[in-house]
């Protein structure tokens, strides 16, 4: 009976038209002039910083320099990388390292295995040990305590393999990027396949960077 | 030198006590009940360190400080660990930030392994320069057919580094230990200085699941410095997001027990429910997690009356598929066989090591700081205190029940009634060498914040404590003598930080 009652709560995404979030959050920041820029990966996407967001979700990128959003731009960059739509486009299987995250981006990247975003149904799985692992989804720092073990895992996984960066954090070492114990973002460490900026993103956010990658969604 | 929830003393009037006098008082304050709520080092004059005890005196309503002075010369005092267990963490602490020595005690190894505060020669050879996986000693159990096992820092699911090392015969755990420090970020000394917007924003970031409860209690000892009271919508909107924090937590708590029971639909439901409590938080504060809300004297964003109206509209709802999808998990007997009996706490064995939060209270130890020690709104409104008895995996799971009910229950009958009014004024500088402490009773229990300003009135030393600080060490005992299959079960009971003990 309560089953019967739960009913079917997946999200139509990325079918029909995107969800619409609440007039408050705060998504891909609105450059007013063209010559200003903002730097996604950077930014903690506060209220009180004096930058506009829009509530678009939309802002996972595969360059690091696609994060510059400058004010002339229409849309996010998205630079699709055939080899990997190619061999990993139905099939994705990836291991999360967390090294210094504050547990939000970890929240919200488990929040895709709930029945509302239903990971799995684009073929894309978290699993636990690397050696089954296409790739590595990086959160955090990267504290100096956390590097050896972040490297071990990555080189644990099979040739080839993605990285993805999630969160401020792990792009650029965000609000701790001046902290002695932390890094100044993954792409220094090992080359990135996919960026997602946020504070963390939201779980949107993230289910739409991946689904960019693998060459899922194709427009807008 | 008695303090109250929020309130700030002048450096001078906190007594300082000889090493014996300082020793004896947290000794016998604990004997009579009181709790060691804080100790932690302060640097005070060339190269010396004031020890600070803060005891928390709970039926009293009242926080007693005191202090004591280690000369740079002689850095060393007697350890309380042995005598007072839940001193150990702290001491421990304290040797590796300002690299002294407490003599006797009974198991003296790093917490975080980063180099001391004081830059003298830390108190073990390159602690700072090794990278911790692997490199740390653990208690051993000797004999043939004891074995080993070694979890972590990275596990197996989505969630943070941490290394775990069972002493195991057979199925049987004899001993847990466990070594955290893989998410150090330094958090401590970023946080002084003038940059208080920086430091809201690392408060933010201390716990990401607790934004809500660090945020506030940051802003609490900021305002208390500053000498500012914060209108009363502020302190309704930051108690609202508070509760909605703890329902979200709670709620994917419940769900990720029934996962480890092995009874996936709860899990199902619970885990879209909590993004229910998410996305309350989104629509408020504008950031699932309410990153963004609170700022020393007031909050940024308002709530008006059809916010409070849709909000209760829809909390009315959530309260009935809680009931309901708590009432399959709860009334199934293989989750309670699962459940009950395992991983028991005594009341006695909560109690000496000083835990908080709902952990406590599944072992009947009456504390919440919003009882207890209420600041804000919670002065006007009272929540019934959510106490369970056997201390077991289901004695945690029944709390977290409870506390949702009472937290949807005070939230319906708080939202109608939503005080109106400004939300923010500016706080002004900060008093001159004074030192503020804040509590908040987060979703995993008593959050503690120690701020202490220079001549300048800028933050010279800021003290954070997590609940998780104080509560690893119960997951370790809940373990002894359990089955090693059972630890998955018996984590989730508890799901500490690492993150929020780590800094």
């Amino acid at each position: 009976m309560t089953r019967f009652k739960q009913g079917c709560r997946t999200l139509r995404f990325p079918r029909g038209k995107p969800p619409v979030l609440p007039a408050r959050y705060r998504g891909r920041p609105i450059v007013a002039r063209k010559e200003d820029s903002v730097d996604l990966g950077k930014i903690a996407f506060i209220p009180d910083s004096g930058i506009r967001h829009s509530n678009d979700f939309r802002m996972g990128a595969s360059r690091r320099e696609d994060l510059m959003l400058k004010g002339d731009a229409e849309a996010l960059a998205f630079t699709l990388n055939k080899r990997i739509t190619k061999m990993f486009g139905r099939s994705l299987k990836l291991r999360q390292v967390s090294a210094g995250g504050c547990n939000a981006c970890e929240a919200d990247i488990n929040v895709l295995n709930t029945p509302v975003f239903d990971l799995s149904r684009f073929g894309i799985q978290f699993v636990a040990s690397p050696r089954h692992a296409d790739g590595i989804v990086v959160t955090g720092p990267i504290t100096r305590n956390m590097k050896e073990a972040l490297l071990k895992t990555y080189e644990a996984i099979p040739d080839p393999k993605i990285v993805v960066a999630i969160g401020a954090c792990a792009i650029s070492g965000g609000i701790f990027s001046k902290s002695a114990e932390a890094s100044k973002g993954l792409d220094a460490l090992i080359p990135v396949d996919l960026y997602i900026p946020g504070c963390p993103p939201h779980p949107l956010t993230i289910l739409d960077g991946f689904l960019r990658l693998i060459g899922r969604l194709k427009n807008g | 030198m008695e303090l109250f929830n929020g309130g700030h003393v002048s450096l001078r009037d906190i007594p300082v006590l000889s090493e014996k006098e300082f020793r004896d008082e947290v000794l016998l304050g604990c004997q009579k009940g009181a709790r060691l709520a804080n100790l932690f080092g302060s640097p005070e004059g060339e190269g010396g360190v004031r020890l600070i005890a803060i005891l928390g005196l709970d039926e009293e309503s009242e926080l007693r400080i005191l202090s004591t002075k280690i000369s740079a010369e002689c850095p060393r005092y007697k350890s309380l660990a042995k005598e007072l267990p839940q001193a150990q963490l702290f001491e421990r602490e304290i040797a590796e930030q300002w690299a002294i020595t407490p003599e006797g005690h009974p198991w003296l190894k790093p917490v975080r392994y980063h180099p001391n505060y004081r830059g003298v020669p830390d108190l073990w050879q390159d602690v700072a320069q090794r990278t911790i996986p692997g490199a740390y000693p653990f208690y051993a159990v000797g004999g043939e057919e004891v074995h080993e096992v070694g979890v972590g820092p990275v596990h197996a699911g989505i969630i943070e580094p941490g290394h775990f090392r069972f002493q195991c015969h057979g199925e049987e755990v004899i001993h847990l230990e466990i070594q955290l420090g893989y998410q150090h970020r330094g958090i401590e000394p970023m946080m002084c200085g003038r940059d208080l917007r920086q430091g809201v924003l690392l408060s933010e970031s201390i716990a990401g699941d607790t934004s809500i409860g660090h945020s506030t209690s940051f802003c609490e000892v900021v305002e208390s410095l500053a000498g500012c009271t914060v209108p009363l919508k502020a302190q309704a909107i930051r108690a609202i997001a508070l509760e909605l924090e703890r329902l979200a937590n709670h709620v994917g708590d419940l769900g990720a027990l029934g996962m480890d029971a092995g009874f996936l639909p709860t899990s199902a439901y619970f885990g879209r429910m909590r993004g229910d409590y998410l996305n309350l938080l989104l629509e408020l504060t504008g950031n699932r997690f309410g990153k963004g809300l609170c700022r020393p004297g007031g909050v940024l964003f308002d709530m008006d009356v059809s916010m409070a109206d849709s909000f209760c509209r829809k909390l009315k709802c959530y309260k009935k598929e809680f009931e309901e999808v708590s009432d399959l998990l709860f009334t199934r007997p293989s989750v309670l066989a699962r459940f009950e009996g395992i991983g028991g706490i005594s009341p006695k064995d909560a109690k000496n090591l000083g835990l908080v939060g709902p952990v406590a209270r599944a072992s009947q130890v009456e504390h919440d700081v919003r009882i207890d020690h209420s600041s804000g709104v919670w002065q006007f409104y009272h929540v019934p205190i959510s106490l369970a008895a056997t201390g077991d995996v289901y004695a945690r799971a029944l709390v977290r029940r409870q506390e949702v009910m009472r937290s949807l229950e005070f939230l319906l009958k708080f939202l109608p009634s939503l005080p109106q009014g400004e939300i923010f004024v500016s706080p002004g500088p900060l008093k001159t060498e004074t030192l503020a402490v804040s509590l908040v009773e987060g979703w995993r229990g008593e959050i503690m914040h120690v701020g202490i300003t220079d001549s300048q009135g800028a933050l010279c030393r800021y003290k954070i404590k997590d609940p998780s600080f104080q509560n690893w060490f119960a997951l370790t005992l809940a373990m002894r003598n359990q089955e090693i299959s059972d630890f998955p079960l018996c984590n989730k009971s508890f799901n500490l930080s690492y993150c929020g003990h780590d800094l």
